[in-house]
């Protein structure tokens, strides 16, 4: 336990990058504060996350002994180093660790940035193009996962918590007519739902319809319904 | 990068520091600063290799299966296995030879979450703001030139008084990871600078970086690794014509000065 350790996290419920930190966090079972950005969709960002990312200005930033580590998929593997425990992050054997820091960083290049924009296009050709990257991503994706419980085989790890805060946004994408995960990636919904098994994943993740709510309402704003 | 499925290595870990018992090949190209940042990394740890270098606008097709995703160099083949992306690289060598004297990354978890942050920051940020430089003229490359140095300052700031102040290099008394990262790409900023006719790295503005930088490049093995100065310009000026209205980023057989670089893919310059 790390009770005795002081651990802060800064985050905004949406951020599935935030939610990345809070699974990691969770598996180890670490005590924290959370602190909410609670205006970040408003472009108002607190003096303490100004002061602890000054160079991205972004949230999830970790803060622990004062120290501020920014940056998610570098906050995972932070806490997987300081807080060892029965549940690794990584695994052990080199060449499984440079697989799986390789598709948690795919996740980031080629998926992320597409599911993060397509649910804010307008109807037109930079919307079609983004649903196109997005789906060729996802199969690729799912390719890599073929048969496997997790990402990582048998044990739940790095790619798994790079890219499950994102199953939260399936309703969304499936509502707004842009894409059902259900029909198209039937694996990777099928694993989607035997991460929500675990309590750390099940505690961290956006609530779909909260999520859907939340978009639905920026969409009327940027105008595209 | 595909899973192949092997047989577990029957070596040891241990026995693994005698490279001539691990075989390593990597695929690169020779203007590739992602390239080198793999090489001088193999020099530092002294660690044998086979070399096989990549014409980028007709790619092996052993570079192919190796990185089927990127397609792009370098890739390190380990015992059969490939391992792509400069940066996984490094942290791969690190973990694969663990009693390698020359450990690249830092020991603490916060300076080596440091390292990591800069190391994308290098790549993200601060490599496709250089790009952005070199690839434009006039008005765009003034605005261009203005984004970099505030990037730059970033990072002197860091020298200055963040994580990294104080020491001669990133890692300490002796370059690794992130000097290595950083380093290796810098070098083209005296190189875009003739080029392109601009001002990158004033001393006077830059104190901490322009030393650094200078320590760096007068590191033996750096020396070994980095092309000339003047194999550089070569590079550099047939990349430019390109960049500023010649071809669509076809492949310039002119001796190998113009590797078949993707004109809008300025900020992957050398992968």
């Amino acid at each position: 336990m790390a009770s005795e350790k002081e651990v802060k996290l800064l985050d905004f419920w949406v951020s599935p990058f935030g939610v990345r930190t809070r699974i990691a966090l969770e598996e180890k079972e670490v005590e924290y504060e959370y602190k909410e950005e609670k205006n970040l969709n408003l472009g108002e960002k607190s003096e303490l996350l100004l002061k602890s990312n000054p160079v991205h200005k972004k949230i999830p930033v970790l803060i622990h002994h004062d120290k501020p580590i920014c940056e998610s998929l570098i906050i995972v593997q932070y806490i997987d180093e300081v807080f060892p425990s029965k549940t690794p992050i990584l695994p052990s054997d080199p060449y499984a660790r440079a697989l799986a820091r390789f598709w948690a960083d795919f996740v980031d290049k080629k998926i992320s940035q597409y599911a993060l924009r397509v649910w804010k296009l307008k109807k037109g050709e930079e919307l079609e193009e983004t649903k196109k990257e997005l789906v060729e991503n996802l199969r690729t994706l799912e390719a890599e996962l073929g048969e496997k419980k997790y990402f990582g085989g048998e044990d739940f790890g790095l790619v798994d918590i790079a890219f499950v805060p994102f199953t939260s946004w399936f309703y969304s994408f499936q509502a707004f007519d842009l894409l059902s995960v259900e029909d198209e990636f039937p694996k990777l919904a099928a694993w989607g739902k035997r991460c929500i098994e675990r309590k750390s994943v099940a505690k961290s993740l956006s609530e779909p319809k909260k999520l859907y709510e939340f978009l639905s309402a920026r969409r009327k704003v940027l105008g595209v319904e | 990068m595909k899973a192949v499925k092997q047989k577990p290595s029957s070596v040891s870990p241990m026995e693994k520091e005698n490279s001539s018992s691990s075989s390593l090949k990597l695929f690169g190209s020779w203007a590739s600063s992602y390239t080198h940042r793999i090489q001088l990394a193999l020099k530092l740890k002294n660690l044998t290799f086979d070399y096989i270098e990549e014409d980028l606008s007709h790619k092996s097709p052993a570079l192919l299966l190796h990185n089927p995703i990127y397609q792009k160099v370098p890739v390190l083949v380990a015992d059969g296995r490939p391992i792509p992306e400069s940066l996984l690289i490094l942290h791969f060598l690190d973990e694969y030879f663990p009693h390698n004297p020359r450990q690249l990354l830092p020991k603490s978890p916060h300076d080596r979450a440091a390292a990591r942050f800069w190391a994308h920051f290098t790549d993200d940020r601060l490599g496709p703001a250089v790009a952005a430089v070199f690839a434009s003229s006039g008005d765009a490359q003034v605005a261009a030139v203005d984004r970099f140095r505030s990037e730059l300052r970033l990072v002197e700031a860091e020298l200055t008084d963040g994580v990294f102040a104080g020491s001669r290099f990133f890692s300490g008394d002796q370059i690794g990871f992130l000097d290595i990262v950083l380093g290796c790409g810098s070098y083209w900023l005296a190189v875009f600078e003739e080029v392109a006719e601009v001002k990158l790295v004033d001393a006077v503005e830059f104190p901490r970086f322009h030393a650094w930088l200078r320590d760096f490049e007068e590191q033996d093995e750096v020396k070994a690794i980095i092309p000339s100065f003047n194999e550089l310009l070569g590079y550099a000026r047939g990349l430019r014509k390109i960049l500023l209205g010649g071809g669509g980023g076809e492949a310039d057989n002119d001796g190998g000065a113009v590797a078949g670089v993707e004109a809008g893919d300025m900020g992957n310059l050398q992968k």
